[in-house]
């Protein structure tokens, strides 16, 4: 098996000064700056936007369709981490305790019904 | 020959040499700010906080050997990325072999919201020279930032305070930071030995899912994520994964023309003054 390959090292180094970038991005700087305000706006939809983007396919889509929702263990196990989410918000430890939640429903459809 | 040593090591040193000063300079400054009592209580409070973000390092850990990459990857991924977001969502498209720029243009809009914090952290953290404000910038994570901008809402004025909120902040850093690779190393290696029929990847998803439910503060940012899910699913057929940058393109679009301009004060025109646009 591959242990891994120029492609990959490349992503990893670019995600890697991303981290440092945008972890940094106002004090790399010395001079004082500042984002127009579209774009200062525009910050606070991206990350979700991002997220959910990323997500959406994995969780409804089989094989690049849309199969039955209703008979798919990870619509299950979503909705069940969200509803905890959205139910303890603010409480401590709700995003490890959410993904739990939507674990413990996933792998019991998954593995007992075949969904 | 018979002079005395000189105090200072001499500047033409061979590489070796002046490597080895400086590493024990480096030395001698972190344990001169673990020697700070607040760096003890900026590790004791983060620890508290650690614990909760274990699940989460593993989750990350696990998925990234379940989408298919190598034991020596995911190491290197782990210890040298070290965003659990960012890396859970780059992991399916580099499973996917999505082109680097795509990786990359997720990997940053996952990561926007450390540029706001950056915003924050300017006023505390341009005492120091660059280098030294980056590596600070790279070892402190969400709730590091939190906890610090928390326990000082105002930048420091003299030295005495610098060194101690630095002191906090680096204990509150090398906390997380051991806390989080610890148990993303353990996801990697006890990933690996876990049957792929489990379907454990799919614990990534919901660690992303919660964080989205975390950001979904106010209408607008819920409304940004159906648009993203909608138009990701809808244009999913397009080529190397451009759906997700698409589909945040067109949800931050969407967004700011929905979004109510902020309140200006009306423009004075006694203080204008001419040729300022």
């Amino acid at each position: 098996m591959r242990e891994t390959d120029g492609w990959t090292l490349l992503a990893i180094v670019g995600l890697t000064v991303i981290s440092v970038v945008t972890r940094s991005f106002f004090f790399i700087s010395e001079r004082e700056w500042r984002l127009p305000e579209w774009a200062q706006r525009g910050l606070q939809y991206a990350p979700i936007a991002a997220l959910s983007a990323v997500i959406a396919p994995d969780i409804l889509l089989s094989q690049g369709e849309l199969g039955n929702l209703l008979r798919d263990a990870r619509t299950w196990g979503a909705l069940a981490a969200a509803a905890y989410y959205f139910a303890r918000r603010g409480g401590s430890f709700v995003l490890p305790a959410s993904i739990g939640v939507g674990m413990a429903v996933y792998l019991p459809l998954r593995l007992l019904f075949n969904l | 020959m018979n002079m005395p040593l000189p105090p200072e090591p001499p500047s033409d040193l061979a590489p070796r040499g002046r490597w080895g000063t400086w590493v024990a300079g480096r030395i001698d400054g972190v344990a001169h700010t673990a020697r700070h009592p607040l760096f003890w209580v900026g590790a004791r409070e983060m620890s508290g906080v650690s614990v909760g973000l274990t699940a989460w390092a593993f989750t990350t850990g696990v998925s990234m050997v379940k989408s298919g990459m190598s034991v020596t990857e995911a190491l290197l991924m782990s210890l040298m990325v070290f965003a659990g977001s960012a890396q859970l969502a780059a992991i399916p498209l580099i499973a996917a072999g999505a082109p680097l720029w795509v990786i990359f243009a997720t990997a940053f809009c996952v990561n926007l919201r450390f540029v706001v914090f950056s915003l924050h952290l300017r006023q505390y953290f341009m005492f120091l020279p660059r280098a030294r404000r980056l590596a600070l910038g790279y070892f402190t994570g969400d709730v590091t930032y939190v906890m610090y901008t928390r326990r000082f809402p105002k930048p420091a004025d003299t030295e005495r305070q610098r060194r101690a909120q630095l002191a906090y902040l680096w204990g509150g850093n090398c906390t997380n930071w051991v806390f989080w690779q610890v148990f993303s190393l353990l996801g990697i290696f006890l990933g690996s030995a876990l049957p792929a029929r489990w379907g454990l990847e799919f614990a990534g998803t919901l660690a992303l899912l919660a964080v989205t439910c975390s950001l979904a503060t106010g209408r607008l940012r819920a409304l940004s994520a159906l648009i993203a899910a909608a138009a990701a699913i809808s244009l999913y057929g397009l080529p190397y994964r451009l759906n997700i940058v698409a589909a945040i393109v067109v949800a931050v679009v969407l967004c700011l023309y929905l979004d109510p301009k902020p309140p200006r004060p009306p423009p004075n025109p006694a203080e204008k003054e001419p040729g300022h646009a």
